[in-house]
């Protein structure tokens, strides 16, 4: 049995039939060929593989596709517009917030849900906000100046996150 | 780590949900947020042959006073609790409790009604719930039923919930003027999860301690009231040393859970550390 979903990923509508076990990052990694949500622990404890779902960050390893279905989702690919860079990618390219890289896609979709709901955040809240998201180069304290560089600029150029 | 198949069926009300968990031969579980079942699912620990979401049924996601309660629909989200203005008004360690739960992806996702029905050891609704003297409300086909949540939680991750029942609503009892509340919990690092949680609500008359409920989670098989500690201040004057005093009663005859994060006696001396703590925010 199959379940049919339609689904703004991105915003591009996608229908497709998925099987009712299928998780949302394998449907987006392996059927959509959206491969900017990583697989890490595969127990949600990671965060590696956060998208936003209706505009809050999900892990999209703890979600079946079909509980998506007529949702708006977000990934990291739909960040960058017209070939540049969102704002969150370019505080992490200026403050140095990747090392290998692996983390920072579940990063900057947290980062993405935390400055949606305050723009201005703490070096504290940043911490908080990013509690489900691990960084095993441990590179957290660039992180969060990533954060904090994207926030100054969004409210530089008073820019929306989404 | 893929869960094995099952059918889905999105449930537009309880109504409708019920009727979908009512299958001859069908195992059907109820999904909400997912995030206590889709692991659970992932580790095959469970395998039911079809699962009944029921996330999106409007009627069952709110927060509101209901007379001398404050009900809460069972798909409301730990983020909505932990913004609840009006739980931070009447019941703090509501909202308290459920910003210590998981993280913020977490808690955009994971319901209380989940939650609780999952009832994991190291989870922290039971034990909040239990010194809350909350109430669980479920419903099936044959109508409705109200439990105390001391009825609700059976022992390891087993509650009263029979097949073919949803868990619709909690219900908190509003406490009397000058009772305080607070969860405290020192926690696994990467899960969260409570290595030991301690719910405490107190009412202090005239420097006296009138009312004491302190309840469990992470330290027992289950979660539980701990009625040594509670009988231990009930009557006293609240002073640190009677707090202190109290503590060192907890988690007194029961069985400890004993891991890699925490043996037996490290637990039994956190669950009196933290039940220092929580009884120092509401009595001291």
């Amino acid at each position: 049995m199959s379940v049919k979903i339609s689904v703004s990923i991105n915003g591009k509508k996608y229908t497709s039939e998925v099987e009712p076990r299928q998780l949302l990052v394998y449907h987006l990694r392996e059927a959509l060929a959206l491969t900017g949500s990583h697989v890490g622990c595969d127990t949600s404890s990671c965060g590696a593989c956060t998208v936003l779902v209706d505009g809050q960050a999900v892990k999209s390893c703890t979600t079946l596709a079909a509980q998506v279905d007529g949702c708006n989702v977000i990934t990291v690919e739909g960040l960058a517009k017209n070939g540049n860079l969102h704002p969150i990618q370019e505080g992490f390219k200026e403050e140095h917030g990747l090392q290998c890289g692996f983390c920072t896609p579940g990063m900057i979709m947290a980062a993405a849900d935390l400055l949606q709901n305050n723009p201005d955040p703490s070096e504290t809240e940043i911490r908080h906000a990013l509690e489900g998201n691990f960084c095993r180069c441990t590179g957290y304290h660039n992180i969060v100046r990533s954060i904090q560089w994207a926030a100054n600029k969004l409210k530089e150029t008073n820019a929306a996150v989404l | 780590m893929i869960p094995a198949n099952f059918e889905y069926h999105r449930a537009g009300s309880v109504d409708e949900a019920l009727s979908l968990l009512d299958q001859p031969d069908v195992y059907a579980k109820v999904l909400s947020g997912g995030h206590s079942l889709i692991p659970a699912l992932k580790l095959r620990l469970n395998q039911p042959g079809a699962l009944v979401d029921i996330a999106r049924i409007a009627e069952l996601r709110y927060i509101r006073q209901d007379g001398n309660s404050i009900a809460i629909g069972s798909t409301s989200t730990h983020k909505d609790i932990a913004n609840s203005a009006l739980l931070a008004q009447h019941i703090a360690m509501l909202p308290e409790a459920a910003g210590l739960i998981g993280d913020p992806q977490v808690r955009n996702v994971g319901t209380i009604g989940g939650s609780i029905a999952h009832a994991d050891p190291a989870a922290d609704w039971p034990g909040v719930l239990l010194a809350a003297d909350a109430e669980i409300v479920l419903r099936s086909k044959a109508g409705s039923r109200t439990l105390a949540a001391q009825d609700f939680f059976l022992g390891f991750y087993s509650t009263a919930l029979q097949e073919g029942e949803i868990v619709t609503e909690i219900r908190v009892p509003i406490p009397a003027a000058g009772t305080k509340s607070t969860y405290q919990k020192f926690m696994q690092p990467a899960s969260r999860f409570a290595i030991v949680g301690c719910a405490a609500v107190v009412q202090v008359s005239d420097g006296t301690c009138s009312m004491v409920r302190v309840a469990f989670n992470g330290v027992a098989d289950a979660c539980f009231r701990d009625v040594n500690v509670e009988n231990a201040l009930i009557g006293k004057a609240a002073t640190a040393e009677n707090i202190a005093a109290a503590a060192a009663q907890a988690a007194q005859g029961v069985s400890i859970l004993s891991d890699h994060y925490a043996a037996e006696d490290y637990r039994k001396h956190l669950a009196v550390v933290y039940a220092k703590r929580a009884l120092t925010v509401v009595a001291g």
